[in-house]
């Protein structure tokens, strides 16, 4: 069966693939830029040193790419059907071709292999110097951060000091997670029974963005994490504040509506910031830019809205988390405290939910 | 080799119960059929049917994802979702069509009229369709699966109770995962005693068609990977029903156990997928470029060498897990290496075409887009073999532009190409061209469309497995072109549906040799009579139906020999030559014909034996002694039954 399409549409289609990929590979990478999770923009050592890696290489691969596409295209095109080569000579195969493209890839793969193999080295070294140690958890669907020295306990975003190591001590005490902060490393799963260490550290202060990249279950997608990195005198004063109680006193009504009323505490602590609980430590909340996961924003309506109605926010499997239950029995994350209540009817009001968010907004 | 009941017993003796079916044509013999062409037809037809399902998942995968903050699923519809799409296209679409063009294929190839174990052959699809359907099943009954098609410890093996993953999805998946098995092993088998032990005289090893040689190589790989998923499924099973901690780190497991259980088999499965696909390309491309395939040896040896080297490499799956720099050296090297046969063939493949006649059919076409895009994929790969690198690519989108690109862009492509050139051989008919064309031109704008961008939007920090993303980081107008992009793809899948729908009805006569094919299964008419050749043939050469056609004058170039020449294509009934090849192991009536023929009469056991697995698939779901009960007595019958049914029909 012969092609009877006309030269110039061959031609047509015969450029339209690479220019789309070059218009997509223009476009797209563009787009993102500056979105603080970009593995484009390294800035760390541990990231550096990955861009440093992966940039040559990947620059070559494309060469090879976009050398065997268009050679796809040219040699099909030159050696079609024309009257006069219908019946081809039969070249069986060329022992010399063979060899060389054999050998020529495997030289290519071993000199790429060399500074591959030596970073996996290095990046695998203990860190040396003034490093920061904390214990980062994963839970469904936040991040617990225990900082060992300080004593002290956060959630969703890790402050950090620039310019210095810290040393991530990774745990689950559920399932599979994947701590990532693409700006800052590569990624290192958290596994149940297994600590695992990864090493971060940022060039410069700022605000470096990650997910949680191991399913997890339900709110996966809604697993982030932030790291602030502040200057050393910063960090020491964040720290400082971080271990003070609580800046209004923790009694009377709050204590009531977070204790008996809606049994809060059976997850979250309020007053005291050393303690790692089941669900996350809300002692200093007002310090941290987001919640829920680090989706939301942290303010008033958007707190208003959580503490009533969570599951519409983040999903949740805590229809069976109700006063009276224990957590951690068939209960993963936050009930709802109007829909889906025991008697149909919501048990939280408004100026319940108000009360209790102006209380941890007004905490330092 | 004749059977017992030959012998022994007297047709007025057999008790009624174990008399075969008789008839091969019509309706009802899909159901009883033994013939390997009837079975890959009945192989490639479902898996056509898990596609269309497995596309509608991803289209609603992608038509969430096509804003920031989507609505249109919840949390939970997606994570089923995308959890079906992968077990869908991987256990129900990409092995039984691999399945479907061995099936028919393989013995035609190697001058047989059958594989070695017809009604074995037969179970293994009646195993894949209530396979597929019990996982299906699953929507109804309590929740589909939706742990993710590889289902990681202890996230699917915690018991329902904790709550980690609702639903009982898990439960379906490790099931029928293993139920799938059972079907994948037993046709692996056959494959490979009817490839060692069938072949026509003359025809050695080094005289197969590529594509029989990657189904062997496929059927190994089938036979040893199969049991490592079946034993960390079963564990998996066993820890969420029956109490056992086989991933439960509090009692002292470890969960990353189930992780090198699972790519133990996982990385042998994907060259289980491409392998046949590698096979179709090296069929496709030397017949429209009316040269043999460049390398023939190399190429063999470089798909044998991939099987064994893909033992070596599955914890490239796991670079994110801590291994350690000592695994994580060894294995970054290993991935690397397997990268050296694989660039070796697509190199030959380029070579077979270089100094051709290139006819752009719409086979040749998609085979060479599989060139094209595997090489894409396949460079993804060598990046993800960095392994510091992959630290920042796995678990993201730019893994799944990997994969999707040697996935779809090539071993999909390669077997629609296969479709359109060996639909003639199936029916008699041609596909229609033209459309074939428009259909490859909107099947690559489509695929490039959706999965070219997920490269970037990887790297720019988006993971997978994610129901929703923010607005604000970058990712919109990528995931929106990749949602266009998915649409156009399911255009492109509903032409090629048309085509195959339309052609099988009115499609132009094809003839037997439309395309002035190369190897031995276009020396017989088409469609292929029952018995495929009405003389066993006997082989001479590599390419035997082209070396009848053609001889090369000294300086190799191509002269027409006349017509006439050893030919096989005559209809005359004789019995089988003896040797080396000839008739299947079973001897039956032909049925219908009235060829004279012995062929391998049709059987109700495979399909009550598989129906059997069923009822024990379900027991294991509801934990039913009665259904148990009632799959152990349907097996124990099915299995007395086939092998006390009489080998052949009387008269």
């Amino acid at each position: 069966m012969t092609d009877r399409e006309s030269p110039r549409r061959r031609r047509v289609h015969g450029v339209a693939r690479p220019a789309l990929l070059a218009a997509s590979v223009l476009l797209l990478s563009a787009c993102a830029g500056e979105n603080n999770q970009n593995t484009f923009n390294p800035a760390g050592p541990s990231a550096h040193k990955i861009d440093n890696l992966f940039m040559p290489i990947a620059i070559a691969a494309t060469v090879v790419c976009v050398g065997v596409v268009v050679a796809t295209f040219v040699v099909s095109w030159r050696f079609r059907n024309r009257p006069g080569n219908e019946n081809p000579r039969q070249l069986h195969g060329s022992t010399a071709l063979e060899i060389g493209w054999t050998v020529v890839p495997a030289l290519v793969l071993a000199i790429i292999a060399v500074p591959t193999v030596s970073t996996i080295w290095t990046l695998s070294k203990e860190p040396t110097g003034d490093v920061l140690n904390v214990t980062v958890t994963g839970k469904q669907w936040w991040w617990q951060y225990e900082y060992d020295r300080e004593k002290v306990v956060t959630a969703n975003e890790l402050v950090i000091p620039a310019g210095r190591p810290v040393r991530l001590e990774l745990k689950s005490d559920n399932v599979v997670h994947s701590f990532w902060v693409p700006e800052l490393a590569g990624k290192q799963d958290v596994i149940p029974g297994r600590n695992q260490k990864l090493v971060i550290e940022a060039d410069e202060p700022g605000l470096y963005k990650g997910q949680c990249a191991e399913y997890c279950g339900l709110a996966h997608a809604d697993m982030r994490l932030r790291v602030r990195a502040l200057s050393e005198a910063d960090f020491r004063t964040w720290i400082r504040d971080q271990q003070q109680g609580p800046s209004q006193p923790y009694k009377g009504e709050i204590a009531e509506l977070t204790g008996k009323r809606f049994e809060c505490v059976n997850c979250h602590v309020f007053d005291d910031s050393s303690k790692a609980v089941y669900g996350p430590n809300l002692t200093h909340l007002r310090s941290r830019e987001t919640f829920a996961g680090a989706t939301e924003d942290l303010n008033r309506e958007n707190l208003i809205g959580w503490l009533l109605d969570a599951p519409s926010r983040v999903p949740m499997q805590a229809k069976r988390c109700r006063v009276g239950l224990a957590p951690d029995t068939d209960c993963v994350g936050m009930p709802s405290f109007t829909q889906h209540t025991p008697k149909g009817k919501p048990v939280m009001t408004r100026t319940e939910a108000e009360t209790i968010a102006d209380w941890l907004l007004e905490e330092r | 080799m004749t059977s017992v009941s030959d012998a022994v017993v007297l047709p007025s003796a057999e008790p009624s119960l174990l008399r075969r079916p008789r008839a091969t044509t019509g309706f009802w013999s899909w159901f009883t059929t033994v013939d390997h062409k009837k079975i890959g037809i009945l192989y490639g037809a479902t898996a056509l049917l898990f596609l269309c399902l497995g596309g509608l998942e991803a289209l609603l995968i992608r038509t969430q994802l096509a804003q920031p903050d989507g609505t249109v699923l919840t949390a939970a519809q997606y994570n089923t979702l995308f959890t079906m799409h992968g077990t869908t296209m991987i256990f129900l679409m990409g092995m039984p069509l691999a399945v479907a063009f061995g099936n028919y294929l393989v013995p035609l190839q190697i001058g047989a009229r059958d594989v070695a174990f017809p009604r074995i052959n037969m179970l293994g699809y009646w195993i894949f369709l209530f396979g597929g359907i019990f996982i299906y099943s699953s929507f109804f009954l309590g929740g589909a699966p939706n742990g993710g098609w590889f289902g990681y410890t202890p996230l699917t093996s915690s018991p329902i109770s904790a709550g980690v993953l609702p639903g009982r999805g898990a439960d379906f998946w490790a099931v029928g995962i293993v139920m799938l098995g059972i079907g994948s092993v037993t046709s692996a088998l056959n494959f490979i005693v009817t490839i060692l032990n069938c072949r026509a005289p003359g025809m050695t090893l080094m005289r197969m068609p590529i594509f029989t040689w990657m189904m062997l190589v496929t059927a190994f790989l089938t036979l040893f990977a199969m049991p490592p998923v079946t034993a960390a499924l079963t564990m998996v099973f066993f820890d969420r029903n029956f109490g056992t901690t086989f991933f439960d780190a509090v009692k002292g497991a470890d969960p990353l156990l189930y992780q090198h259980l699972f790519w133990l088999f996982g990385h042998p499965e994907v060259y289980i997928l491409i392998l046949p696909g590698m096979g179709i390309v090296s069929e496709v491309l030397p017949v429209y470029s009316r040269k043999p395939i460049f390398g023939y040896q190399v190429v063999v040896f470089s798909g044998i060498a991939i099987g064994f080297l893909g033992w070596g490499v599955w914890a490239h799956h796991m670079f994110a897990t801590g291994l350690g720099p000592a695994a994580l050296t060894a294995f970054g090297l290993s991935t690397m290496l397997i990268a050296i046969p694989t660039g070796v063939k697509i190199f030959n493949w380029l070579g077979t075409v270089w100094g051709g006649s290139v006819r752009f059919s719409a086979a040749m076409l998609f085979c060479l887009g599989f060139i094209a895009q595997f090489t894409i994929g396949g460079l993804s790969g060598v990046l993800h073999a960095v392994v510091p690198s992959d630290t920042q690519q796995t678990d993201t989108y730019f893994v799944i532009a990997h994969f999707h690109y040697v996935l779809f862009g090539g071993l999909l492509f390669a077997m629609v190409g296969g479709i359109f050139y060996w639909f003639p051989k199936m029916t008699g008919r041609l596909m229609d061209e033209k459309l074939g064309k428009w259909t490859f031109w909107a099947m690559v704008l489509g695929f490039n469309l959706t999965f070219f961008p997920m490269h970037i939007v990887g790297l720019e920090g988006m993971p997978r497995r994610t129901y929703r993303y923010g607005s604000g980081l970058g990712w919109d107008v990528p995931n929106l072109i990749e949602t266009v992009g998915a649409y156009v793809l399911a255009f492109a899948v509903l032409l090629f549906v048309v085509n195959l729908i339309v052609s099988f009805r009115r499609g132009q006569p094809s003839g037997d040799d439309p395309w002035d094919a190369r190897t031995l299964e276009w020396t017989t008419p088409n469609p292929v009579p029952e018995y495929n050749f009405a003389e066993v043939p006997v082989v001479t050469s590599r390419d035997e139906a082209w070396h009848r056609k053609y001889a090369e004058d000294a300086d190799g170039n191509l002269v027409r020999l006349p017509k006439g020449g050893a030919d096989a294509g005559t209809a005359v009934a004789t019995e089988p030559v003896s040797g080396k090849g000839g008739p299947p192991a079973e001897q039956g009536d032909g049925g219908g014909g009235g060829h004279g023929i012995h062929m391998p009469s049709p059987s109700y056991y495979p399909m009550i034996l598989a129906a059997g697995i069923l009822a024990f698939a379900y027991a294991a779901i509801y934990h039913s002694l009665l259904l148990c009960t009632v799959g152990a007595i349907v097996v124990l019958f099915a299995v007395y039954a086939w092998m006390l049914e009489p080998g052949t029909e009387p008269a």
